[in-house]
């Protein structure tokens, strides 16, 4: 199983179900440090849900998924694998950032509240120093202002900066972006993608489920086309975009572009 | 994709010209029957000097004069009627034997809350868990507990003593280490808050699980992503958000629960109501007793949902609505 090999993510024959439908057929991929993946696909085809194993939130029925070379959800002895329990895998969440299409931020906190509350109750950071980085990190996503609103102040888009400041706060290795612009309207989306495009240029190994073609074009290192839940196809955006060789492919981007 | 699509298209936001000036504004209808006024306010009118002349309600007035008379006459009647004795009332309202009995009946309130949603809130939490025993003994306790009266219940505690003669704590079913005689452990007074609390708890249960109930799904999972602690994630971001729904519902309880204390007089405990009624029998003075009862029950009911509002405001931050 997971030889040391340089990717940070590392997904290996991964089959979910959900009752008699089998949502995810055996997908694998490789996320290299500071790559950002932006995965396409239709409606239903198993986008979220293959985000959502990634960190745990849904459990894999068949295969294994590693990040940062550690199993995610399980602990291996021999050939076999033990689950973890809950204490353990929400300490390798901390390591993971989710950014949700719907924003989910805690509507009775204020923002910086929103923002400290998981490193100060899951890192045990010391509250000052939480406090300090997260007017940091709101800094950087332009709401320095913002601090002391709570979420239902805000528009859409700048709600869903701040979720991003949140999930930087606990300075995870690896984030995951579910459609984090399909719920804004049109004339706000330009500036939660600026974020996510300042986060990739800075390194950060992130993988992003979205419909913006445009933005996976100018951002990604690696487009993956899913369709009922299988990768149809995968590489670099000037070929999975440009020169589809799927037949799926070429009908998926013929209906979005 | 999106950002590439077609420029939003601005609505004419010319508002209509002029008023609607009755049924017939259509294009093509046949000339209205008072053709003037329409033209008066039609397109070319002059819009700042027209006035807007609200419906008159003849009838409301009538009935606020009517409502006002009765009123009057009510209140009159509660004054000048000596039948309600307000002497009688003035002199036993702060008198020692019925402030203790205020005391005892709060205290009956405080504790049957407290025990009760205490317990309620381990309910609630095993009829969500994921385990089918846990959820089937919790289900089961709330339907017990509501099916069976209060005042049936309580009585069931009263006679413990003469169910089990002794309460002993050990190993179960093994040696026992030391034992109580339930005579003495479960005097009157701890059998009606025992009720009371067991009683409230099942109500309480159903009210606290639908208040988590009623908080989105995708907070536990944004706060489970985030990896914040299992049992801070339901005091620091389920519960507050429940309280909202909580709340309304749980004044509703207490409130009933403190006048529900008067149903304890069937066990000779000297709370509120059955104080007065040990005092008018007394003294046959009936109708200004149950003043001197129902006057203390309004003012604690009206300080309770005052203490309500308070509370409400507090875990209303952040809400828009
Ligand atoms: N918890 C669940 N229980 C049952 N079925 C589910 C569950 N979650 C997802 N599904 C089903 O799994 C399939 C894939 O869902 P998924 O959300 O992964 O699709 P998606 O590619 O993200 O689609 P979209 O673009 O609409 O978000 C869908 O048919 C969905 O109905
Ligand atoms: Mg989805």
């Amino acid at each position: 199983m997971s030889a040391p090999s340089d990717a940070m993510v590392e997904i290996r024959s991964v089959h979910k179900r959900f009752g008699s439908l089998e949502v995810l057929r055996g997908i694998d991929l490789s996320v290299r440090p500071g790559e950002v993946t932006v995965v396409i696909g239709p409606s239903g085809s198993g986008k979220s849900t293959l985000l959502r194993t990634i960190n745990h939130l849904e459990k894999v029925d068949r295969g294994w998924i590693s990040v940062d070379g550690t199993l995610v959800g399980y602990r291996r002895d021999g050939n076999k694998l033990y689950e973890l329990r809950e204490r353990e895998v929400l300490r390798q969440r901390t390591k993971i950032g989710f950014v949700f299409q719907n924003f989910n931020l805690f509507p009775h906190l204020t923002v910086l509240e929103n923002i400290i509350e998981a490193p100060v109750s899951a890192l045990r950071r010391p509250r000052k120093e939480a406090v300090a980085a997260a007017e940091k990190l709101l800094d950087r996503v332009g709401l320095a202002d913002k601090a002391a609103a709570y979420p239902g102040q805000l528009s859409g888009g700048q709600q869903q900066r701040v979720a991003i400041a949140r999930a930087l706060a606990l300075e995870p290795r690896l984030l995951l972006f579910d459609e984090p612009t399909s719920a804004l309207d049109p004339e706000l989306v330009g500036e939660v993608l600026d974020v996510i495009k300042d986060l990739a240029h800075g390194g950060t190994t992130m993988i992003v489920v979205t419909h913006e073609i445009g933005f996976a074009r100018e951002v990604a290192d690696t487009v993956v086309f899913m369709d009922e839940g299988r990768i149809v196809e995968q590489g670099p955006p000037a070929d999975v975009l440009d020169r589809p060789t799927q037949e799926r492919t070429r009908a998926f981007l013929s209906k979005v572009l | 994709m999106s950002l590439t699509s077609d420029p939003p298209i601005d609505p004419p936001t010319e508002p209509a010209t002029g008023p609607p000036t009755g049924p017939s504004t259509g294009p093509s209808t046949d000339p209205p029957v008072d053709p003037p006024a329409a033209k008066a306010a039609g397109p070319g009118a002059d819009h700042e000097a027209l006035t807007v002349v609200p419906v008159r309600h003849p009838w409301r007035w009538v009935a606020i004069a009517a409502t006002a008379v009765l009123l009057a006459q009510f209140l009159n009647g509660l004054i000048t009627n000596p039948g309600w004795e307000w002497d009688v009332f003035a002199q036993f309202f702060t008198a020692p034997t019925i402030l203790k009995a205020v005391w005892i009946t709060l205290q009956l309130t405080f504790y049957g809350t407290a025990i009760g949603f205490a317990l309620g809130v381990v309910l609630a939490f095993m009829r969500l868990s994921a385990s089918a025993f846990l959820r089937t003994v919790a289900y089961g306790y709330i339907w017990a507990f509501r099916s069976i009266p209060l005042i049936v219940q309580l009585l069931f505690w009263f006679n413990l003593a003469y169910l089990y003669k002794e309460l002993q704590f050990g190993i179960p079913f093994g040696p026992g280490f030391f034992s109580f005689d339930t005579m003495n452990l479960v005097g009157a007074t701890s059998a009606a808050v025992l009720g009371l609390a067991l009683h409230q708890a099942a109500y309480a249960a159903e009210i606290v699980r639908g208040g988590v109930l009623a908080v989105d799904s995708g907070q536990l999972e944004a706060a489970s992503a985030l990896g914040i602690p299992r049992f801070r994630q339901l005091r620091r971001i389920v519960l507050p958000q429940a309280m909202r729904s909580i709340l309304p519902n749980a004044a509703n309880e207490i409130i009933s629960l403190f006048k529900g204390t008067s149903i304890v007089s069937v066990m000779a405990i000297g709370e509120l109501f059955y104080q007065v009624q040990v005092v008018y029998g007394r003294n046959g003075r009936v109708v200004p007793l149950l003043m001197v009862a129902t006057v203390w029950y309004i003012l604690l009911t009206t300080a309770l949902s005052v203490l309500q509002h308070y509370v409400e405001r507090h875990y209303a931050k952040g809400a828009v609505r």
